[in-house]
């Protein structure tokens, strides 16, 4: 009966239209469709490489062995369940040009493939033509093709000669595209495909050097990829074979979008949580208004109940109109820019309504709506009928009724429930919320702090009536202080958080790194070279250091006769493979933390040294066995010390160390860190190049840049996220600034009346409009430097400095939005004519 | 003779409403002497309030010419009005105005500060003990009483000691004590500083203290008496 009566009610006042629910609709439709619209991207993107994840493998699954091809037997299984088998080989390697009698290289990723390649899709060559053709080359000389980024670095056209080893090869054509792009171009060098029997004479695929190798497999069909996974895995786990399939194509860069995709998420959901500063303010102006209307009807007889549900529905249906806003555009807006972000993509996208991320921004919207609007529409309970007599708001301000109270805490914890499952990532949500909160309380304390010091300030103020009026008007109990702070700041507070992470990883690769990096790293140094490639580089004054190690690659399969990965809980270190070397002699620098390290001879059962750290993250202890595989052979050694391995130098760190005896016969090649003067770094690697063309050269500046390009883009995507933020607090600053007008207007009639010039009525507002910038600029800076601390130090475990250059422009965008919008609307304010105006309120 | 400070020459006010042009007053020919004070009366609608604000350069004349203190107020832009408010005119509403985030001193103080004095709190602490407040110098409007309010309004009215000073129903939100006890103020501070009131009033015992009263009528003056 009652909500009959509230609905009846409800739609009378809603006759009144939307007006001053601009901001509202706009605030929460702006965050719904920020998460909805990321939410689409981020399926679109899954769904494209789910439905490409064959072609971006490369066949319907793929057995992966490091460092050496498949053995027979291995070859015979694969060859017995697939319809047919592709054989690629993946490694790093030099392409040498010879120009004008200087020798040129560059760093390139190398995917040598046999004559079934590739199973799935097909190649995009410059000029066009079949992969056989390109294949096929010229006379003598075999073909291979190229991306472009390594052409144009080497100054390559179709139809010249490059080297590859030994080998000589004609470059047929630029490879464009190519099918099989899982990791999407994130690798250290540019692609180059070549035929593995056209390899033969290089010298680059032998026993010892980095590479690996992949199976494709054609299977047939209606093949069920689980149970082969499983059977395989059963069957060649502890060989070394790694099985993949297209069910997880993509599998690290799928991780990846998921990742960005739901942190992504996590910041429209900040972008919510502004939202809801502005949905929060314009009730409470819409109810304020009310006040009399509310008065009325209960003098009539209406109960807390009623009026609260009257206001309830009303909201509720705004809300409604909002999201179904919020949807409708997060939907359409990647529809619409579909046709761009397909072309710029590195991976497959298959654009389309779908209804599961709009269904999830929904979600948030109504719940954050929720949370942002029953605060205020508990207090209508407050209004007395003799409100009438009295005034509105002034006495009430307390906090609205427990159970409200309640249910606004159960709401928060359902948000952040749902966005840990939705998400999937526990720990970001955990943080971004906890973030949140903790910039709203600090932004709450902030604000309330400004309006104390603004008040006491005011009366101190003497011969500035313009400053006083400012901060008088900061100091005001319902003025736009609070409102402009919380919006203003939390929007500030993400993008100062995310320039201070992203500043600080810059920094800790950029400036931190090459002070104690090394120039280049060498890798694929056969044992016969190491002496020679030693002699060149011992001669050269401007080399400082030179460090060489033995490396090996192997898997650990089994910690104490148990599989590895079950023990470790998947730790980094079981996952794949990972380098080991071997020294007679605790190499200088290295400290031993337990344990001891075997005398120089010694020559019985294998010893291993684990890297302190990541021994005690996995829990192992001095006497542990741990089993290896090395090229298919299962190496089991005894922990015998623990020692220090710092990774953050870009030095040499192995975590592991055997026995010279122990690696006996193992077939290896050496790995080197050369730290020479920069003017010297192309002269050694020409040199080095043309007598060794099998070793493979990486300039740590070129791997830093890469690795800045992709922290850098992955910023540039995370400030797009927070950029709707502050769209959406600047948004609510325009509300705030739009229901102060009536105030500004009034203060600017009285003023008038009073002598004050118009420039000087307009110097006062401008004034509240910088100071209110700066606090909340300089709190959100706060904020965001807190922010940055926090996860640099303890989710990235990096060192933090404040990046002030970033910092000082959150201030001055603060101060740029506020006074944008004051004084967008203080023109109106001014140019009311003062006798209109104090009339009105007569 | 005393010589004019206010002179109005076949004045009108026309304003654009939503259902179009509305004339408020026609044809206002009217002059105010020093020290003289005027009470303006007539029914609602009839354009008091209009003609005051014409006086004060509130109001802008859409015809004819309105001069105070020898100046012509229709060539004069807002800003320029604005400053030659400050020390010549001071105003009191009905609805007494007062700026809601400011303190009763501070009320008083602004339009002396405006002028440009320095000693714009000590003259405004002084005119508030005048108007029996300096208890209540450190208020805001929202604490105080109606008539407290219209005392901080007429202190603050006359705190630039003004020649011209201008009331638009000053007792009209008022009791009829509290009333009486304003416009005794009222003429105390026009007495004390030797100003011209002009005053709108619905109260014959008000109009009856005044040297003139002029009587409006849809928009223009009906008899002098």
């Amino acid at each position: 009966m009652t909500l009959r009566l509230a609905a009846k009610f409800a739609r009378r006042e809603l006759r009144g239209g939307l007006h001053g629910f601009r901001i509202f609709l706009a605030c929460l439709a702006l965050g719904v469709a920020a998460i909805a619209a990321v939410g689409t991207v981020r399926s679109a993107i899954e769904t494209g490489l789910k439905t490409q994840g064959a072609a971006l493998l490369g066949g319907d699954a793929e057995a992966e062995f490091t460092y050496r091809f498949a053995r027979n037997d291995e070859r015979a299984y694969l060859d017995d369940i697939a319809d047919q088998v592709s054989e690629t080989v993946d490694f790093r390697s030099m392409v040498v040009v010879e120009t004008n009698g200087q020798t040129e290289s560059g760093l390139t990723q190398v995917r040598s493939v046999d004559s079934a390649y590739p199973l799935i899709g097909s190649l995009t060559l410059d000029p066009p033509m079949t992969i056989a053709q390109a294949f096929a080359g010229s006379g003598d000389v075999p073909g291979g093709v190229m991306e472009r980024a390594l052409t144009d670095r080497l100054g390559l056209v179709a139809g010249d000669i490059f080297k590859l080893g030994n080998q000589e090869f004609v470059l047929s054509a630029i490879l464009a595209k190519y099918p099989d792009n899982a990791s999407a171009g994130f690798g250290l060098g540019p692609r180059t495909i070549v035929l593995t029997a056209d390899l033969a004479q290089s010298g680059l695929i032998t026993e010892g050097t980095l590479f690996s190798t992949q199976y494709r497999l054609d299977l047939p069909p209606g093949a069920d990829l689980a149970a082969l996974e499983s059977q395989t895995e059963t069957r060649w786990r502890d060989t070394g074979l790694r099985w993949r399939d297209a069910r997880k194509g993509a599998g690290g860069t799928a991780r990846f979008v998921d990742r960005i995709g739901s942190f992504l998420i996590l910041i429209g959901l900040s972008g919510l949580a502004v939202g809801g500063v502005g949905v929060s303010a314009a009730v409470r102006a819409y109810l304020q208004g009310k006040t009399g209307t509310i008065a009325t009807l209960k003098t009539l007889g209406a109960t807390k109940a009623t009026i609260f549900q009257t206001y309830f529905l009303q909201i509720g249906v705004l809300t409604v109109v909002g999201i179904t806003l919020g949807v409708f555009l997060g939907a359409v807006i990647p529809l619409l820019l579909a046709p761009i972000l397909t072309a710029n993509l590195p991976i497959p996208a298959d654009f389309r309504v779908y209804p599961g991320p709009l269904a999830e921004a929904a979600f948030y919207g109504l719940l954050s709506a929720l949370i942002f609007t029953l605060w205020p529409l508990a207090r209508t309970e407050d209004i007395r009928a003799a409100t009438l007599f009295r005034e509105a708001f002034a006495a009430g301000r307390r906090l609205p009724a427990g159970r409200y109270l309640l249910v606004i805490a159960g709401l928060i914890a359902l948000l952040v429930g749902s966005a840990v499952v939705l998400t999937g990532t526990a720990f970001l949500t955990l943080w971004t919320a906890g973030g949140i909160a903790g910039a709203l309380i600090i932004l709450v304390f902030a604000a309330a702090l400004a309006r104390s010091v603004a008040r006491r300030a005011g009366h101190r103020v003497r011969g500035q009536p313009g400053l006083r009026s400012a901060l008088a008007a900061i100091g005001a109990r319902n003025g736009e202080t609070l409102s402009v702070t919380l919006s203003l700041g939390l929007g500030l507070a993400v993008i100062a958080s995310v320039g201070q992470i992203d500043g600080n990883l810059q920094r800790s690769f950029s400036e931190e790194l090459p002070e104690i990096a090394p120039s280049y790293f060498f890798v694929d140094i056969q044992p016969d070279q190491i002496d020679g490639f030693r002699a060149r580089l011992a001669d050269d004054p401007k080399v400082s250091r030179v460090d060489a190690a033995p490396m090996l690659r192997g898997i650990i399969t089994r910690i104490n006769d148990r599989p590895a990965d079950e023990v470790a809980n998947g730790h980094w270190v079981v996952q794949g493979d990972r380098g080991l070397t071997y020294s007679a002699d605790l190499p200088a620098n290295t400290k031993v933390t337990a344990g001891e390290w075997w005398p120089a001879d010694y020559d019985g059962p294998p010893q291993i040294s684990f890297s302190a750290e990541e021994a005690a993250e996995i829990g192992l202890v001095l006497g542990d066995t741990i089993t290896v595989n090395i090229l298919g052979r299962d190496i089991t050694a005894t922990i015998t010390s623990f020692r220090e391995v710092n990774f953050e130098t870009a030095g040499i760190g192995f975590v592991m160390s055997m026995n010279p005896a122990a690696l006996a016969g193992a077939p290896h090649s050496w790995i080197a860190t050369v730290y020479a003067e920069p003017e010297a770094e192309t002269q050694i690697l020409r040199d080095l190049a043309t007598a060794y063309p099998n070793i493979t050269a990486i300039r740590i500046r070129d791997a830093i840049d890469q690795a800045l390009e992709l922290v850098g883009g992955i910023a540039t995507g995370v400030r797009y996220g927070a950029l709707a933020t502050l769209v959406t607090g600047f948004l609510v600053l325009i509300g705030a600034a739009a229901a102060g007008e009536g105030a500004r207007t009034y203060e600017a009639a009285v003023m008038k009346t009073l002598g004050a010039t118009r420039g000087r009525i307009l110097w006062s507002f401008a004034l509240r409009s910088i100071l209110l910038g700066a606090v909340a600029g300089t709190v959100a800076l706060f904020a965001g430097i807190v922010g940055g601390w926090a996860v640099t130090t303890f989710i990235m475990d990096g060192d933090y400095a404040v990046i002030w250059g970033n910092a000082l422009w959150i201030i001055a965008g603060g101060i740029f939005a506020t006074l944008l919008a004051g004084l967008g609307f203080a023109l109106r304010a001014l140019g009311a004519k003062p006798a209109q105006v104090l009339r009105a309120r007569e | 003779m005393r010589p004019n400070v206010l002179s109005l020459t076949d004045a009108a006010l026309s304003l654009m409403g939503n259902a179009g042009r509305v004339d408020i007053l026609h044809g206002i020919t009217l002059e105010v002497a020093q020290g003289e004070t005027v009470g303006l009366v007539g029914p609602s609608g009839s354009g008091k309030s209009s003609l005051l604000m014409l006086m004060g350069g509130l109001e802008q004349a859409t015809g004819g010419k309105v001069a105070a203190l020898g100046q012509d107020l229709t060539t004069m832009d807002e800003d320029a009005l604005a400053r030659f408010r400050r020390g010549n005119m001071g105003v009191v509403f009905q609805s007494f105005h007062l700026i809601p985030t400011m303190t009763a001193l501070e009320n008083v103080a602004t339009p002396l500060e405006l002028a440009g004095h320095k000693d714009a709190f000590a003259r405004a602490a002084a005119e508030l003990d005048a108007v029996g407040l300096a208890h209540r110098a450190d208020h805001y409007p929202a604490q105080l009483s109606g008539g407290e309010q219209q005392r901080v309004a007429l202190a603050r009215a006359s705190a630039p000691r003004p020649r011209i000073l201008l009331a638009d129903e000053p007792t009209g939100n008022l009791d009829e004590a509290n009333g009486r006890a304003i416009i005794d103020l009222l003429f105390g501070l026009r007495d004390k500083h030797g100003a011209t009131l002009v005053m709108v009033t619905h109260s014959a015992e008000l109009a009856a203290r005044c040297d003139r009263v002029v009587h409006l009528r849809d928009g223009r003056i009906e008899a002098r008496a």
